[in-house]
């Protein structure tokens, strides 16, 4: 009988704890969803002092750039509860907002004393704000990203090239302030053979699948004087897109294609500009500033061999803004967890560790602090770059817009067919029949 | 009722059993099987399929046969294929009826608060004035007739030289295969680099060839190549499926056929002709036809070779079609654009497979 108790006991005390095991590990286990990258990588780092202070679990669903978008934004339009948390492309923030995919945060700043005015208000209207430049808060700027340029400072200062260059342009071999500059550099490392190899001008973004020639073309454009609408009159783009200066833009990038980038260059984005760049092929490379930690560290091109600059100038001075802000999924059942873990991502030790381990962090007091400029090779780099951003449209239908400039731009750049206005004047069309549908215009 | 131990089908015998079970219900429960009145339906018959009849029967629970008693064959018979009917009802039929319904609609699935409104046939018109859709149908055209042309000329001559069961010939057919048992996203992924100008052993053999510099020979990157590029890979992958199939044909034609052309003195190329070919004919032209479906539908490769591009010249209709529904989420014009692809293929498999029964009767 005391045999059958006991057996009865050890049963029942299974049997509770089986149930309750599950229970408690998922009130304390957020997944947070983001791209395959090195910051990603840093994140999970520092995500380790928020489990030993809080004793939640952090788990983490890192998607290759490739797939992020398709990947997540199909998990929050089937109203998927896998992430809790989520770093989101800045330009979900329109579709995500008025979709209702994220929470929206406003009342949670206030309660926890969160600022938007503590970080750079670049990144607050570029990853947190929907409808744009209105105080209406849907994510926590968290990985501070922009395009800037790296280039091989061990070429540069070779003594015999320093000659060469200013006999031919008469100024020194320097990182260019302007694209003209930018491009009589280019030119002049095509095909040339440093240490026995053929090497070439400079990596820029091809890529036609995703994002990529978008986000290299744009930095071209926003310099020459594209806009994306009249800013009296919005949506409207007729002689601001397809304007005399954008088309001129467009122009000198397909001229930069094809004069002074490697051979084979027709699908490059981050992941392929940075190979061209760490296997010795160009003397400079384009490319979001989130790969210069791992650039620098580099043994073959990194240390004193790598020099960073931001984006030249033109008639203005823009670089594409890329990076992202941290949600709440509105479909996780965790959600106080989750606003607990932005809670700490916002305090300044955290950001400022963030930014330690190869993070973009957005925080004023991080990147305004005395010795940040100094703190890393790259750091003067992005804070100028930081200060020049622009970004791509961030409305509900950005992929849409996205894909007929993807298409239009690839078609002339990489292609070859038609003009830069006739290439222009077609995103113009595509793009008024997107906000047409959207009922925008 | 015919005699199930000699005639019936299993599934009659089982129906039998069962019913004289019902019959039998009367009697005491625990009298063993032998002595119950079904027994003489089985006393002489002990194969294992009888074994198996009974034992089926014995373990329908009384309810259960009591009610399928009362079904006809027929009904029976709707019965056992329901839940593959139901299947097939709920991930094939359903999804395509509602894709039907989403084509007349502005519905995007992104947007699950908007209202859904009727557009009549405006998806479809749209689609079809669509100078890009167009342009997509081209290329897809374009690849698909390529491919299949190469793959059924070199797939068939591979067969051919094959059957001709040489020293060592298993052998070349499992190397030969190999390509075939990759995966698309693989071959998509190397074949990229067997292509890349700098460091590409394609371009580098090219080159040996013919003297041109590696760095001029830009599969991926030149409008006119680009298209080509992606033809070769996948004539390379599935040129031994096009084999086997052919090799197939080729096993099937009976010797004393070619045996009785050798007494007539036919020569070798008119064997060819006048066996070879068209006893091997309906073979060929199933490869052509699942090749044909297959490139159809290709996306995979293609988005891994060069995502559509330079421009937009190797963008083939299930890239246009994935960026229309899964990209700028306009389900309903996207619908509407698959719905016409399905009748396109559907409609032309169907001519085909005419065609084919037709050979097939000759």
């Amino acid at each position: 009988m005391q045999k059958t108790s006991k057996a009865l006991l050890g049963l029942a005390a299974a049997l509770v704890m089986s149930s309750a095991l599950p229970n408690l590990a998922k009130a304390e286990e957020l997944t947070l969803c983001w791209a395959a990258w090195d910051p990603a990588n840093a994140l999970v780092e520092l995500s380790k002092d928020f489990t030993a202070k809080t004793g939640t679990q952090m788990k983490f669903e890192f998607v290759p750039w490739t797939s992020y978008a398709d990947r997540f934004l199909n998990e929050l339009n089937s109203h998927g509860k896998l992430c809790d948390l989520i770093i989101g492309d800045s330009q979900w923030i329109g579709g995500s907002a008025e979709n209702g995919h994220y929470v929206k945060l406003n009342d949670f700043f206030d309660k926890e004393g969160i600022k938007m005015d503590d970080f750079v208000p670049a990144t607050v209207v570029g990853y947190s704000e929907w409808p744009k430049n209105t105080p209406n808060y849907w994510a926590l700027p968290a990985m501070g990203d922009v395009v800037g340029w790296t280039y091989r400072k061990d070429w540069f200062e070779k003594p015999e090239l320093q000659k060469e260059f200013k006999a031919k342009y008469g100024r020194d071999l320097a990182a260019p302030k302007t694209y003209d500059e930018l491009k009589q550099i280019a030119e002049f490392f095509q095909k040339r053979e440093i240490d026995g190899k053929t090497v070439y001008g400079a990596s820029i973004y091809t890529e036609r699948g995703s994002e990529g020639i978008t986000m290299g073309v744009t930095n071209v454009l926003y310099d020459w004087g594209f806009q994306y609408e009249n800013p009296k009159k919005p949506y409207d783009m007729e002689g601001f897109v397809n304007s005399a200066d954008a088309v001129k833009g467009l122009e000198f990038y397909k001229s930069l294609y094809d004069c002074c980038t490697p051979p084979g260059s027709s699908n490059v984005y981050m992941v392929e500009s940075a190979d061209a760049f760490k296997s010795g092929q160009v003397a400079m490379q384009m490319n979001f500033a989130f790969t210069w930690p791992g650039l620098y560290k580099d043994e073959k091109v990194g240390g004193d061999r790598i020099g960073f600059f931001p984006n030249p100038a033109e008639k203005a001075h823009f670089a594409q803004l890329g990076g992202q802000g941290i949600s709440v999924v509105s479909y996780s059942d965790k959600r106080d967890a989750a606003l607990q873990y932005i809670k700490w991502f916002a305090q300044p030790d955290v950001q400022a560790k963030w930014w330690e381990l190869g993070g973009f962090s957005c925080l004023n007091s991080v990147v305004n602090a005395p010795d940040f400029a100094k703190s890393q090779p790259y750091a003067q780099a992005f804070l100028d770059s930081m200060a020049i951003v622009k970004d791509f449209w961030a409305e509900p239908s950005y992929a849409s817009l996205l894909q007929a400039m993807q298409k239009r731009v690839h078609n002339y750049v990489v292609a070859g067919n038609g003009t830069a206005k006739e290439a222009l004047d077609g995103l113009v069309k595509d793009w008024s029949d997107v906000f047409k549908d959207d009922g925008k215009i | 009722m015919p005699d199930e131990g000699t005639g019936g089908t299993p599934l009659r015998a089982i129906l039998t059993r069962v019913a004289a079970r019902i019959g039998r219900r009367a009697g005491p429960p625990d009298l063993p099987y032998p002595n119950r009145p079904g027994e003489k339906l089985t006393i002489s018959h002990s194969s294992i399929v009888e074994n198996a009849v009974d034992a089926t029967a014995r373990a329908t629970p009384v309810s259960v046969a009591r009610r399928v008693r009362g079904l006809s064959d027929r009904a029976i018979a709707w019965l056992f294929i329901a839940p593959a009917i139901i299947l097939l009802l709920a991930i094939n039929i359903f999804p395509l009826i509602w894709a039907i319904y989403l084509s007349f609609t502005n519905y995007r699935a992104n947007r699950p608060n908007a209202p859904v409104q009727g557009v009549g046939f405006g998806n479809y018109q749209r689609v079809l004035n669509d100078p890009d859709i167009w342009q997509a149908m081209q290329t897809t055209a374009h690849f698909v007739f390529w491919t299949i042309l190469l793959q059924t000329v070199i797939g068939f001559s591979l067969a051919y030289l094959i059957d001709r069961k040489f020293r060592g010939h298993a052998f070349w057919t499992t190397i030969i295969l190999i390509p075939m048992m990759l995966s698309p996203a693989v071959v998509g992924n190397f074949w990229r680099f067997l292509y890349e100008p700098q460091i590409g052993l394609f371009a580098y053999a090219v080159s040996l060839v013919s003297g041109i510099p590696t760095s001029d020979i830009q599969m991926l990157g030149n409008v006119t190549l680009a298209p080509w590029a992606i033809i070769i890979v996948d004539t390379w992958m599935w040129t031994p499926y096009v084999m086997l199939i052919c090799l197939a044909g080729l096993r099937s034609i009976p010797d004393y056929i070619y045996e009785a052309a050798e007494v007539d003195r036919a020569s070798p190329w008119r064997q060819f002709w006048s066996i070879t070919v068209p006893m091997a004919l309906p073979f060929i032209m199933l490869a052509v036809l699942f090749r044909g479906i297959e490139n159809f539908k290709m996306f995979d490769m293609v988005t891994l070779l060069t995502g559509g591009g330079p421009g937009s010249v190797t963008e083939v209709a299930s890239i246009t079609l994935k960026r229309a529904a899964f990209e700028s989420w306009a389900t309903g014009r996207a619908s509407a654009f698959a719905i016409i692809l399905f009748v396109a293929v559907f409609g032309l498999a169907n001519i085909y497979v005419k065609a084919l029964n037709r050979v097939k009767q000759r």
